[in-house]
């Protein structure tokens, strides 16, 4: 089920950001050419994060780039500018996330590329906006966690900041910019414009906390406290947090202290009956939770608690989460292989359409694979 | 800043698109607030007693006259609908308002809308055209269909709190709702897609996305890691702030507060902050003694202030930035210059402060000053507006 068929989407873009982007719309259906420069293509190709890697180039620049194409263009080259003018005059979507100000350097600025494609989607993601005084820092994951708050909504409140250890601004920047591409792709086949869809890193970021920094908005900017003790959510009230047990950790989200009580048997949670009090003695209800939970097994605690409804889970690593059934069923991983027969298992794309998955076994591009065939297809000179 | 020669009078993209939003906390009420803000008409559809249950359902405390601060940060720039669906006259009702409607979105536990008579078989043959797209905790099938589909619940299943904190530190969650808020965010791509498609095909679609998934999908680059070399990513014993990244990446302490430092080359590291104790290291050991180079320059960097620190690193165009909190953040020019926040104006003249659609638009930030709805508000006016009476007599 291909939702995105004979969608041509032209991608300048690096790293994380604007690839997990172009990733989702391969796997929604789109063709997606990847612009690259001649030797070195995209850094990410030798961005290695392990020993393990794929005809010499990283498996993270595989994961990210599989069901793509590579077309190698020197962006200060006459001849090759005028090639990728030939490919824009044909595409729905074009998208990088260069600095600001270096694509209107090349020549492909958003007036240019409408100059050749009037209704294009033009889609760009910067580190902190395109202008102001920020626009020249270096757009990062790691620098925009730390500039915008989220390592204070992490970790106990004795321990020093806490970033998220997985690349979330980049990731939530890519999806918001396909987002914008697709609504524009929408109200480009209502009406026939094109439009231009920008990101920041820096908005998404700021995004993603919506709902907490709603909060220190309106009430007076006081920060967020994380807990002393089992923290999960500086404004969520006990008993939320992860719990030691005798073998392993027991994750409580919400859940009425007094029912614990019972259920538990801990007769020294009694005396919070005010469910004001279990946001604001959380460390305290914490504590003595903690203190029952730890001598007994996750097994036990969860034979008492999901029968009666309570929000409950056994904490999991990779290992033991693929060796559940639950897990097994989704079907997530899928093999991919390279034109030249390297095989890599991955992840597929989450997003299920009329009850199908949708796989794809194309792996990512060598750098300038497919130059002679899109040379041919496109008639470039 | 400029609008880069975009038409000025060309509309918000999803104008004339309508979204019926039968979703309660997070999940997919952040996915109609996006809808919303792109353009589309997003009408909650709510039972007549208590309706959303986020709505009774405050962080830290707060509350906005009978509903929580959380309730009108996820709900703004929406109307509300009520109707008890095991009443066959109010299900006739909404059945007719379906088929007038562009997207159904629900974040139901599997089964409950097709016991309703609301699956999406029965709302195809209704209008073909029809979007309708579902969040599940786990998906529709396997052993833990009926498990409760909460954000820390799907964290704890997923390995994700595993990805956090240090080594020897216990499991360490996402301090914010993260699969609720991918999900909703992936719903819209799937939703956003299957309208493009129907553009040209005229048939809709069923789209389906669990937090699961989700939050699998998040982790993509540890999972293909760990399927090629057999071993569990692991966190760092310190500074860890990405299992799969090698020394310095991390956040240190330094004498007045604490830094990030991001991918910067060991030697230039050594140079930009005179720490010669990272001589002994190479490039080549940033992986295998991540734990020892990390130590080394959590120690130097301990002597200083951040401000020094940061000068000998901006200097070189390096990649490094001070850890603010939001107050800090909020005093800067490049956050003003930014316009992130928007006042939503309360029924009652009161304003609420909060954030806008990350998202431009040609040009143009996506703003809207419309609060959340009363329950059931604009009930009356939908029905007569899409002629709801007709259905039931």
């Amino acid at each position: 089920m291909s939702l995105l068929k004979d969608i041509l989407v032209i991608d300048f873009s690096q790293f994380l950001s604007g690839p997990s982007a172009s990733l989702r719309l391969a796997d929604l259906g789109a063709r997606v050419i990847k612009v690259e420069k001649p030797e070195t293509g995209d850094i990410c190709r030798q961005l290695y994060v392990s020993e393990v890697k794929v005809a010499g180039e990283s498996t993270i620049f595989h994961t990210i780039n599989r069901n793509k194409e590579s077309f190698t263009a020197d962006l200060k080259n006459e001849a090759n500018k005028i090639q990728v003018r030939q490919l824009i005059a044909k595409a729905d979507v074009v998208m990088h996330n260069f600095r600001p100000g270096v694509m209107d350097r090349l020549g492909f600025s958003y007036e240019a590329v409408k100059a050749i494609r009037p209704e294009i989607i033009y889609a760009e993601i910067s580190g902190y906006g395109e202008d102001g005084p920020w626009k020249d820092l270096p757009g990062q994951d790691l620098l925009l966690q730390a500039l915008t708050g989220l390592p204070y909504l992490n970790g106990e409140s004795d321990k020093a900041p806490t970033p998220m250890g997985i690349s979330v601004v980049d990731i939530l920047a890519g999806t918001h910019l396909t987002q914008g591409i697709l609504a524009a792709l929408y109200r480009r086949d209502q009406n026939g414009e094109g439009g231009l869809v920008q990101v920041s890193m820096l908005e998404s970021a700021m995004d993603f906390q919506f709902e907490v920094f709603t909060t220190f908005l309106n009430d007076g900017e006081e920060l967020p406290q994380r807990s002393r003790t089992n923290h999960a959510h500086a404004y969520v009230a006990a008993p939320y947090g992860v719990y030691a047990t005798a073998d392993g950790y027991l994750a409580l989200a919400m859940g009425n202290i007094q029912v614990l009580k019972e259920l538990l048997v801990c007769p020294e949670l009694g005396e919070f009956t005010d469910p004001g009090e279990w946001f604001d003695r959380r460390d305290e209800i914490k504590t003595i939770l903690a203190r029952h939970l730890e001598p007994k097994s996750t097994a036990y605690w969860l034979g008492i608690l999901e029968p009666a409804d309570i929000w409950c889970a056994r904490v999991l690593d990779f290992d033991s989460m693929r060796a559940e059934e639950g897990y097994r069923v989704l079907e997530m991983e899928m093999m991919v292989k390279t034109t030249k027969g390297h095989e890599l298992k991955t992840t597929r794309c989450p997003i299920r359409v009329n009850g199908q998955l949708l796989t794809s076994p194309q792996g990512a591009p060598f750098l300038g694979e497919h130059n002679d065939a899109i040379a041919q297809e496109f008639g470039l000179k | 800043m400029s609008d880069k020669g975009a038409s000025p009078n060309n509309p918000l993209p999803l104008k004339g698109v309508l979204v019926l939003e039968f979703c309660q906390y997070l999940s997919g009420p952040s996915a109609g607030l996006r809808l919303a803000d792109l353009g589309a008409r997003v009408i909650k559809i709510e039972n007549p007693g208590k309706g959303d249950l986020c709505r009774i359902l405050p962080i830290k405390n707060r509350w906005v006259g009978e509903n929580s601060l959380l309730f009108h940060t996820i709900n703004r720039n929406k109307e509300s609908y009520t109707v008890n669906l095991k009443s066959p006259e109010e299900l006739a009702e909404i059945l007719e308002l379906i088929r007038q409607a562009d997207v159904v979105m629900h974040n139901f536990r599997p089964g409950v809308m097709e016991k309703l008579g609301l699956g999406y078989e029965k709302l195809k043959g209704l209008n073909p055209g029809l979007v309708y797209a579902e969040i599940s905790g786990y998906g529709s099938r396997g052993p833990w269909v009926k498990k409760p589909g909460q954000d820390l619940l799907l964290q704890a299943m997923t390995g994700l709190m595993y990805a956090s904190g240090d080594r020897h530190d216990p499991p360490v969650p996402f301090g914010l709702a993260i699969g609720d808020i991918l999900c909703g965010a992936q719903i819209v791509q799937g939703i956003l897609a299957a309208l493009v498609s129907r553009n040209r095909s005229g048939k809709g679609a069923k789209i389906e996305l669990s937090l699961f998934e989700s939050l699998l999908d998040f982790q993509f680059e540890l999972l293909t890691t760990y399927f090629a070399g057999g071993q569990r990513p692991l966190r760092s014993k310190v500074q860890n702030a990405h299992p799969l990244l090698g020394a310095p990446y991390g956040i240190y302490a330094t004498r007045d507060g604490h830094m990030a430092i991001a991918m910067v080359p060991l030697k230039t590291l050594e140079e930009a902050l005179g720490c010669k104790a990272l001589g002994r290291f190479t490039q080549e050991m940033v992986f295998t003694h991540r734990d020892k180079i990390k130590k080394v320059l959590a120690d130097h960097l301990a002597s200083d202030n951040t401000a020094f620190w940061l000068a000998g690193m901006r200097e070189k165009g390096l990649w490094a930035m001070d850890v603010k909190n939001w107050k800090a953040l909020k005093q800067e020019a490049g956050y003003k210059h930014m316009k992130l926040e928007q006042k939503v104006r309360l029924p009652d003249g009161q304003p609420v402060l909060t954030n806008r659609c990350p998202i431009r638009i040609d040009g143009k930030r996506l703003v809207s000053d419309r609060p959340a709805p009363a329950l059931g508000t604009d009930s009356e006016k939908i029905r007569k507006e899409f002629n709801l009476f007709k259905a039931t007599t």
